[in-house]
């Protein structure tokens, strides 16, 4: 079975970030890391071709040169190949000028099923697998707590408002999957020393059939105005536990008139 | 502007958080029609045009009953086509965000998501989006029509007009791969067990506990100070706490007075179940959790130490 796995690099947890105050994107310019959501559709990835002769997990991952980082994570993680599309001109991109390019990427992979995990740690949309199965004219099936595949189906819990549905789709499909759905696995020493000879191909938007009209702002139907700061919450208060934090909530509790 | 709101149904009712979006849609124009789409949804129509419609379209079909984004999407496509809106808003949940993502392919249209406003500025349209966990807020715009916005769940409340509505059916057409995911077993919400929703004090816990086991410390601490105990999605995913306890986007919304937050990182989706609590207190031992940006007290430590600490804490008060 070949799996297609959508993975992103978002600014690691522990960098500062800002929005760029020219350009009003956020601001790259800071170590990234393979988006923590996606490490959970690559584990399912890799979990539904377990003992499974000939499968293979493609991760494809759109973003700048530097993220190759996160597609050499994905392979040192266990994904086989690598598929990085990459070009100046996708800069900027909203989400239909996004999922334009993506669409294309996958495509050009016909895989049996496409992962996506559930958000992404800096934008935090949840609407990108949507999008792409539309292009594609595959079924979609969001919020998967768990995931099955037999008979040429995949079978997935989707957790929504009211509790579990169940709902079944033939392959090929595409599956966002939820954080809960599984444990990812780390990359091993080996997975680290091995990811360097895995296949990785660099797509540019020529070879997906497209112009630099098609992405970027010129192809975002979207645009950001302005960039403000929230309503405050009010004073906050921040303490580090040095044995004594337990006493320290009770008398902020007491204080507040809460115990 | 010629607006078009879908609502959303759930077991026989329009959902609260489409009709709170209808309502906000009513203030910023005239022309607002609302969309209904699902298997025998036309009597939801009177409801519907007291807040705020002027006119409810209905995609009524068996076709329809399942909430899955797809079919939806056909329907909608043909009918914005037809009638010319600019402007279709969404309440976001976890079928409507399909539905609008689809559609903004579907449409080559702009998609705004999380709003928590929109207002008119100078003629234009302008949402209000928080961004990087809520550290800031956006101005965002659409530059061209129609205009696609999902509004953050619990953002506006439903107001009733007065106004009815003139309510007709729009055609159903679905195409084949559209129809291809097909609902097995459909959710229904439990009602067994006491609501956290009415609850004074909650004690929550998240991934952060480690294991099931450990939801005892959470469960403790809420007895002693009388309140009751809710989960993130994560651990409920995970089988370790039932469905009724969540809270989040697609559980359950809350506003105690007080909310301990036991080992929970505090995305998005946890933060806009409960960030209406009065009090909120986060216990984590990572200090880049995003709890820790909208908590009144922010505790960086060990759930397993601290937790059991403060019962016992609370208990000797108690007592002494």
């Amino acid at each position: 079975m070949k799996i297609a796995v959508c993975v992103k690099e978002v600014p690691d947890a522990s960098a500062p970030k800002r929005i760029d105050p020219q350009t009003f994107r956020l601001d790259r310019n800071v170590p990234g890391a393979l988006n923590e959501f996606d490490t959970h559709a690559l584990e399912e990835g890799l979990r539904l071709n377990e003992g499974g002769g000939d499968g293979e997990v493609v991760a494809i991952l759109m973003g700048p040169p530097k993220a190759a980082d996160s597609l050499r994570k994905a392979l040192a993680i266990g994904a086989d190949r690598a598929v990085h599309v990459a070009d100046d001109a996708l800069a900027g991109s909203d989400l239909v000028a996004t999922t334009k390019a993506l669409a294309k990427a996958i495509e050009r992979e016909s895989p049996d099923l496409v992962l996506f995990g559930q958000q992404s740690a800096d934008a935090d949309g949840a609407v990108l697998w949507a999008s792409v199965a539309d292009r594609l004219r595959l079924p979609v099936i969001s919020q998967a707590a768990s995931l099955e595949l037999a008979d040429g189906k995949a079978k997935v819990k989707r957790q929504t408002e009211y509790g579990y549905d169940v709902i079944e789709a033939p392959l090929p499909c595409v599956v966002a999957v939820s954080d809960a759905i599984n444990e990812p696995r780390y990359p091993s020493l080996k997975g680290i020393m091995g990811a360097k000879k895995k296949p990785q191909d660099s797509v540019a938007l020529s070879d997906l059939g497209l112009g630099p009209d098609d992405v970027g702002e010129a192809g975002s139907r979207t645009e950001v105005y302005a960039v403000g700061e929230p309503p405050a919450r009010g004073e906050s208060r921040r303490i580090e536990d040095n044995g004594d934090a337990a006493e320290a909530i009770l008398e902020y509790l007491t204080e507040k008139k809460l115990v | 502007m010629s607006t078009l709101v879908y609502v959303e149904d759930h077991e026989g009712e329009p959902v609260k958080g489409s009709l709170g979006v209808l309502s906000k849609a009513a203030t910023l124009g005239d022309d607002v029609a609302a969309v209904l789409c699902g298997s025998g949804v036309e009597k939801l129509g009177e409801q519907v045009g007291k807040h705020g419609a002027k006119r409810v379209l209905v995609a009524d079909d068996p076709a329809l009953e399942a909430p899955l984004p797809q079919p939806r999407v056909d329907v909608l496509t043909k009918l914005i086509e037809a009638e010319g809106f600019d402007t279709v808003l969404f309440g976001a949940s976890v079928l409507t965000a399909d539905i609008a993502a689809a559609l903004a392919s579907r449409l080559d249209a702009g998609l705004n998501w999380d709003l928590v406003d929109l207002e008119e500025q100078d003629g234009k349209l302008v949402g209000k989006r928080p961004a990087l966990q809520d550290s800031v807020l956006l101005d965002v715009g659409w530059k061209s029509e129609p205009r696609l916005a999902l509004i953050r769940s619990g953002t506006f409340e439903p107001a009733e007009s007065g106004g009815s509505a003139e309510v007709s059916k729009v055609e159903v057409a679905i195409e084949d791969w559209s129809q291809q995911a097909k609902m097995l077993e459909q959710a229904h919400e439990e009602s067994e067990g006491p609501s956290i929703e009415d609850a004074d004090v909650i004690v929550a816990g998240g991934r952060g506990l480690g294991k099931p086991e450990n939801f005892s410390l959470v469960e403790a601490l809420a007895k002693e100070l009388g309140g009751a105990v809710a989960a993130t999605r994560a651990v409920v995913d995970a089988g370790w706490y039932p469905y009724a306890s969540q809270v989040g986007q697609t559980g359950k919304t809350v506003a105690p007075k007080l909310y301990i937050a036991c080992g929970i990182s505090g995305a998005i989706q946890h933060k806009v179940g409960m960030q209406s609590s009065g009090t909120i207190v986060a216990i984590n031992k990572d200090p880049n959790a995003p709890i820790f940006e909208y908590s009144d007290l922010g505790v960086v430590g060990d759930v397993h130490d601290i937790v059991p600490k403060l019962t016992e804490l609370v208990k000797n008060r108690k007592s002494g």
